[in-house]
């Protein structure tokens, strides 16, 4: 019988290709934008988590409460100890120390007068070390647009726009202008050995990176940093587990009496991030249930058409002898098969798009120029295992619930009726 | 040929609320039909033919009194037990040849067949013996917008004979058909009556069918005025 229902489903095009129509592009969007929020969501906690957040930070109190000054005069000492006792207690997290520290990059012309000058963001981290992964972390080398990373102390790399901005190319001077710890001047020259391209408009408009050895050594930070971040090994971002292991650390300063005691942040309790990514995952899951919903709508509507057209078959079904229930049931046979042919095909375009745009993505640095938050400057959309069955299973879905809703009208139909109305 | 009673319908009346009042379709009918009977209800419009055959094609219950069919209680049986009945011991034969469009001669035929949970082989055997029946053995791959109107209610009567039924209800078959394929549409069931023993029942006011009649039942408004052998 099923074979004899797929014939004319196969046969009676107009049975089929509307409702195939529909789903397929009901699925496909349902799956674009998907693909398209996970994307950008993913982007947004993966250019948070390498470029600011880590997976955990790891600040003193105090410096917590006033980062957005980079108040490194209130940085973690001692951090080699902390780190062993880190390491220990959490062998699932990495830990890295990074410095973010403000000044003025100043760079000089032949006979050492001042060429240009500009205020820019210092970031330092272990970037000679193979083993803090930070390289990897931030994919400097992919992102290098000129020259070479530093390899030895001295060296610093640029933004790409601010080396832009300042007129200066891989092997020239450059010098910072600024404070240390302890709030003392200091002048510190470099060689710029290359540049950078972060992915973020944020970044690229003024950062330049050192060693953190450099850092500590400039700064009088020994054995000091402001921030210390932890990264999972997996280098996947798990919100319980993070939340799990900051309340158990957190736990173990609350009653210390230390100004400087350290406190840890997971990554989507900083920078407003739970807020926006939540609501991000609401917006997602309200999309999703108003495409079921208007796919069932539609779909309920092409079932009450297919259901008058059919009318004849199904009065001619009856009076031969198949029972109502038998007619629903393989009324739903034939919404499934429709509803997964429509639904592959939507979930193929879908995806199709989805990689697309992975792989080409849409380029918003424009719009984001000015921005003060950390976001891609390219949205792309990500392929991932759950694309395959976002759409599939609503787009399944709504054909059986339209088609449910449409079928209740065989229940209602008089056999006594049928002789008069096979007349017609 | 043996007496045998396959329909009985005793006593029955059929009413139905039309405007806040109860119409009798029906009123006290008496009837008996015994096994490879060619009959016919014949009567004006609104005489109730199609509400007995509908009574007796299990499609509806009498409001009083009993029918029986293959002694099976009409009134008693589940909507499921009445689909049961129908599909597996009465065929109907319609006006309008109604045949699925979308599905060739043999799937039209093969429709009927594929509710009992027959196994493909006897499926294909049981069409093609039926389609042979009614002489369109060679047009078992056509969908039914190729074939003629004869040919089309030749291939609904198979699809009505091919699991060889107790009981064939025909309501008004010839009333598309021209003379020509009337007759042999007509000669084609009373062929299947004589050579299966097939009980046929008609419901119908063409003249060329009642001429094939072994027995006419008058009906008028609702009662059966006459019960006549031919």
């Amino acid at each position: 019988m099923i074979k004899f229902i797929i014939k004319g489903i196969l046969r009676d095009k107009s049975k089929s290709i509307i409702p195939i129509a529909v789903i397929s592009v009901g699925v496909m969007v349902t799956v674009m934008m998907s693909g398209f929020l996970e994307g950008i969501f993913s982007d947004v906690i993966n250019q948070n988590a390498k470029l600011d957040t880590g997976h955990v930070k790891i600040m003193t109190k105090p410096y917590a409460e006033n980062k957005e000054q980079l108040p490194n005069d209130l940085a973690l000492l001692e951090i080699s100890e902390l780190i062993d006792s880190l390491n220990l207690n959490y062998p699932d997290l990495i830990w890295t120390p990074r410095i973010k520290f403000g000044g003025i990059m100043d760079v000089p012309d032949a006979s050492g007068n001042t060429k240009s000058q500009g205020p820019g963001m210092g970031l330092a981290m272990s970037i000679q070390s193979k083993e803090s992964g930070e390289l990897q972390r931030l994919q400097l080398k992919k992102s290098l647009n000129k020259g070479r990373l530093p390899e030895r102390s001295g060296e610093i790399i640029l933004s790409d726009d601010y080396a832009t901005k300042l007129n200066i190319s891989p092997g020239e001077k450059i010098t910072f202008f600024g404070t240390t710890m302890e709030g003392s001047m200091v002048f510190q020259s470099f060689e710029m050995t290359g540049t950078v391209r972060f992915g973020s408009p944020l970044m690229d408009k003024g950062t330049f990176i050192i060693d953190i050895s450099d850092a500590q050594n400039m700064l009088d930070m020994e054995n000091g940093t402001g921030e210390l971040l932890g990264y999972f090994k997996d280098n996947r971002y798990d919100d319980q587990k993070a939340l799990i292991i900051s309340e158990n650390f957190n736990t173990k300063f609350n009653e210390s009496k230390d100004e400087y005691a350290p406190m840890m942040l997971t990554l989507k309790d900083q920078n407003g991030l739970r807020e926006s990514l939540d609501m991000g995952d609401a917006f997602s899951g309200i999309f999703i249930f108003i495409f079921i919903l208007a796919m069932s709508l539609v779909l309920w509507n092409t079932g009450l058409i297919g259901g008058l057209r059919r009318y004849n078959e199904f009065g001619i079904r009856l009076a031969l002898g198949e029972s109502k229930n038998n007619v629903f049931k393989l009324l739903l046979i034939e919404a499934s098969v429709i509803g997964t042919i429509g639904s592959i095909i939507g979930t193929i375009l879908g995806v199709i798009f989805c990689y697309y745009l992975q792989e080409v993505g849409i380029d918003i640095s424009e719009d984001t120029a000015n921005s003060t938050i950390i976001m891609p400057s390219v949205m792309r959309a990500y392929v991932t295992p759950n694309l395959f069955f976002i759409g599939f299973i609503p787009g399944l879905f709504s054909m059986l619930f339209g088609t449910a809703l449409a079928g209740r009208g065989i229940y209602k139909r008089e056999t006594a009726r049928l002789f008069k109305e096979l007349e017609v | 040929m043996k007496k045998e009673p396959i329909i009985q319908v005793k006593n029955a009346s059929k009413s139905y609320p039309i405007a806040g009042k109860e119409f009798m379709a029906l009123k006290q009918i008496d009837l008996s039909l015994n096994k490879g009977e060619f009959a016919g209800i014949v009567g004006p419009s609104g005489s109730g033919k199609t509400t007995l055959l509908n009574i007796i094609g299990s499609l509806d219950k009498p409001t009083k009194g009993d029918a029986f069919v293959l002694n099976k209680d009409i009134k008693a049986l589940s909507h499921k037990e009445a689909a049961s009945l129908r599909n597996y011991h009465i065929g109907f034969i319609f006006q309008v040849f109604n045949l699925l469009p979308v599905y060739t001669v043999f799937e039209n035929v093969e429709f009927a067949l594929l509710l009992q949970n027959n196994s493909a082989k006897e499926r294909r055997e049981a069409v093609m013996r039926a389609l042979k029946w009614v002489g369109l053995s060679d047009h078992a791959d056509k969908r039914p917008d190729k074939l003629s109107g004869g040919e089309s209610q030749r291939v609904a009567i198979a699809r009505a004979m091919v699991k060889t039924p107790k009981i064939v209800l025909a309501d008004e078959p010839t009333a598309n058909l021209d003379s020509e394929n009337a007759h042999e549409i007509l000669k084609t069931m009373k062929k299947l009556n004589q050579e299966l023993g097939t009980t046929f029942l008609f419901s119908t006011h063409d003249e060329k069918v009642m001429g094939y009649l072994d027995r006419t039942i008058h009906l008028r408004d609702g009662k059966i005025e006459k019960d006549e052998k031919n």
